[in-house]
């Protein structure tokens, strides 16, 4: 048995460089179908190498072929222009398994600059995403956008002007964002409706809030929970609301740090929170009508801790802020709870700064009858952290 | 003897006037990528106009939208084989079967039957590893079409209806768009021809087994006598949406679910907010907000040909000015609860 297993094992190792092909694609005229050419002409193992330069894209690309790496020159030196595009609801899609994407940047898109769908095991690493001109509504939804995906790994990528978030992970398990850097987007990074998520080491700047865990009703998957968000810079959010009047985030008030919405289990923790208007953290229930009996619009079981935190609420800029402000004598606390809940909702706030609540009974009582005012959560019990996320050893391995 | 002799005589004269060869049987079976569409013998003729035996023209009730391009749409069956009946979802076509339809223009809607430019023909082929889509392009000339497995761009003008020119970048999809919209879980399928969608010419050529006397149609959403407004925009929804957004499509994570099957509510998109739309919302509040056509979000992005917010997202150059009409009618008559 043993000589075949090592036999075996042997051959497989040695035939899998062998079959990999490197497909190369040049920039210049007719990229669209050269690069999508590639796109389907690439067998799993093989890689598609994008040469340095700009490609001019008028629809939207996509894979489909499994264990397929998309490889460019670097994200500043491999770009893939939509600028033109005519078609298309995003710039790349991935719907196949074990890709890795790196090393090119996507711009201007019309609308999500690189989806991932119902894929399992996709890395996103140094890539950049970006939408050159001036923040507008116009711009696409998501830079980065892994939606209803398992094992999903975003590493040393950079997004930029998003009008909706620049990093956005829906729908999705077992999830790493870090070393990131999301700035002048809507929302910087954003985690909803997903499980076991680790959000560290990014720098989340220039937004209108600067990280978002979300949880909205009427999705295939909902009850997001388990949630690491660490050792983040979360600062100076300042970028004034260009979302579609329509989209979720266009409620996101100027100035948030890290926003948790329904979901449970976030842990917030040792990030470095200052100059965010409104709040360096703000844990809120959901607050619109819904008639989704499976959907719970509570937080539960969140965890604020030892966080540094600058300076936050002095211009709050959900309704009623300013009169907030004023009569706690200029600036609001910079850990905010709308209070929903009360002490079973099991919110944990031990960071050196004090924490304000709205007091409110439910996430539809109006802010005038709630119970305004500052609160200790310190003393409460501590609810469990959740395990670490772990991914498998290729993904792991594709960024070292 | 003399027969045979005459056969092959007459075959020779036959062949050079381009006689009939059968059907491709063994192309549609293997596993290259043909990159003519001669090279099958499905369509013959200039632009393919006309099709080979056993290839048997359909149509549908309620059509896909596609930029108002007409389309021919044909089916073949291998000769001994027989569709499968199916009262749900698409009929089950045998391997070696494919689905054929063209797509086209009149250079003049006023008179739709003459002067049609054929742009490309898509073919859906099952062979035993499951279902394929193939693009294929027609040359200036009409004499063949190539494959363009990458899709492409064609600049197309025609006369309207009203005698006003319109000209569009009309889109060839690559076969990975193909999949977007004929994909279910991840594998590719047919979308068209569900036994409810169906015109009889499949049922009457005697190609689909155990089909039962008669069975339910989707009406057609255009013709007023075939059903009521709820029915006919609910059919144009089946048609034109569900195909992503269900359970089981491409927008599976939209949680707006508008096949003929779905029940109202939020997952029909009533007093359903949007999720991952940017700026497809608008400024709007609602997928579908009953009784205000103008405040929906369906109707939003029906009307925008605007990539990131136009609804379908592929082969929509255009706003199917007639198609809103319906879905504004259908919404603007719904009262706060819909009974479907």
């Amino acid at each position: 048995m043993k000589p075949i297993a090592i036999i075996f094992a042997a051959s497989l190792s040695l035939a899998s460089p062998a079959l990999a092909d490197v497909i190369k694609v040049e920039p210049g005229a007719n990229a669209q179908e050269r690069v999508q050419t590639a796109l389907l002409d690439a067998k799993a193992g093989d890689t598609v190498e994008l040469a340095a330069g700009r490609y001019d894209l008028t629809d939207g690309l996509s894979l489909d072929v499994p264990n397929v790496t998309v490889k460019g020159a670097g994200r500043d030196a491999t770009i893939l222009s939509f600028k033109a595009q005519k078609g298309a609801g995003e710039g790349l899609l991935i719907t196949s398994n074990d890709v890795i994407l790196r090393d090119f940047a996507v711009e201007d898109t019309r609308g999500d600059g690189i989806k991932s769908k119902g894929v399992q095991r996709i890395v996103f690493v140094d890539l950049r995403v970006e939408w050159t001109g001036a923040p507008s509504p116009k711009n696409g939804a998501y830079g980065i956008y892994p939606v209803a995906s398992t094992d999903v790994l975003i590493d040393r990528v950079l997004v930029k002007g998003a009008a909706d978030a620049g990093i956005y992970v829906g729908q999705s398990k077992n999830i790493i964002v870090r070393n990131s850097v999301a700035r002048g987007n809507v929302a910087g990074i954003e985690i909803e409706n997903s499980f076991n998520a680790d959000v560290y080491s990014n720098l989340s700047v220039h937004n209108t809030g600067g990280i978002l865990i979300f949880d909205l009703p009427n999705l295939p998957q909902q009850g997001g929970h388990s949630i690491r968000v660490f050792s983040n810079r979360v600062e100076q959010n300042d970028q004034a609301n260009f979302a579609a009047e329509g989209a979720t985030v266009a409620q996101v008030p100027v100035g948030t740090g890290v926003m948790v919405m329904a979901n449970h289990d976030v842990h917030v923790f040792a990030n470095a929170l200052g100059e965010n208007a409104t709040a360096n953290v703000f844990v809120v229930a959901y607050k619109q009508p819904f008639t989704d009996t499976k959907y719970n619009p509570f937080p539960k079981d969140i965890v604020v801790r030892n966080n540094m935190h600058g300076r936050a609420g002095w211009q709050p800029g959900f309704k009623g802020g300013k009169e907030l402000a004023t009569a706690m004598g200029g600036t609001i606390a910079p850990v905010f709870w709308d209070g929903v809940g009360g002490p079973e909702a099991g919110i944990h706030v031990d960071d050196k700064v004090p924490v304000l609540t709205l007091g409110l009974a439910t996430p539809l009582t109006p802010v005038s009858e709630g119970k305004i005012g500052l609160i200790d959560l310190s003393q409460s019990v501590v609810p469990a952290m959740p395990a670490p996320v772990v991914l498998p050893a290729a993904m792991e391995a594709a960024v070292r | 003897m003399k027969r045979a002799a005459l056969a092959l005589v007459f075959g020779l004269a036959v062949i050079s006037a381009s006689a009939p060869v059968p059907v491709n049987d063994a192309l549609i079976l293997g596993d290259t990528l043909p990159a003519k569409l001669s090279d099958f013998h499905l369509l013959m003729g200039r632009q393919g106009e006309t099709p080979n035996a056993r290839v048997t023209p359909y149509s549908l009730n309620t059509p896909l939208f596609s930029d108002y391009a007409e389309k021919f749409r044909y089916a073949y069956v291998p000769a001994g084989k027989s569709i499968g009946w199916r009262a749900e979802g698409v009929l089950d076509f045998p391997i070696g079967s494919v689905l054929v339809k063209s797509f086209g223009y009149p250079a003049d809607f006023r008179k739709p039957n003459e002067n049609i430019r054929i742009l490309e023909t898509r073919l859906l082929i099952r062979r035993a590893a499951g279902w394929i889509a193939l693009p294929y392009v027609w040359n200036a000339d009409g004499s063949d079409a190539d494959l363009r497995r990458a899709g492409t761009r064609i600049d197309i003008s025609w006369t309207q209806t009203d005698g006003s020119s319109k000209a569009i970048s009309y889109a060839v999809p690559n076969v990975n768009q193909c999949k977007d919209c004929h994909g279910l879980d991840g594998v590719m399928t047919p979308i068209g021809p569900k036994a409810r969608n169906l015109s009889n010419s499949l049922f009457t050529a005697g190609l689909v087994k155990g089909a039962p006397k008669s069975f339910v149609h989707i009406p057609a959403w255009d013709d007023a006598a075939s059903g009521t407004v709820n029915a006919r925009a609910r059919a144009y929804l089946d048609v034109n949406c569900g195909h992503c957004h269900n359970g089981r499509g491409a927008a599976s994570n939209s949680g707006l679910y508008l096949t003929w099957e779905s029940l109202a509510g939020p997952n029909l998109g009533i007093g359903k907010r949007p999720v991952a739309a940017g700026h497809g919302a608008g400024d709007l509040a609602f997928d579908v907000n009953p009784g205000h056509p103008e405040k929906s979000i369906m109707i939003y992005r029906l009307a925008s040909i605007e990539p990131g917010t136009a609804m379908p997202e592929l082969g929509r150059a255009t706003a199917h000015k007639e198609g809103i009409a319906l879905l504004s009618q259908w919404i603007q008559a719904m009262p706060m609860k819909e009974k479907e």
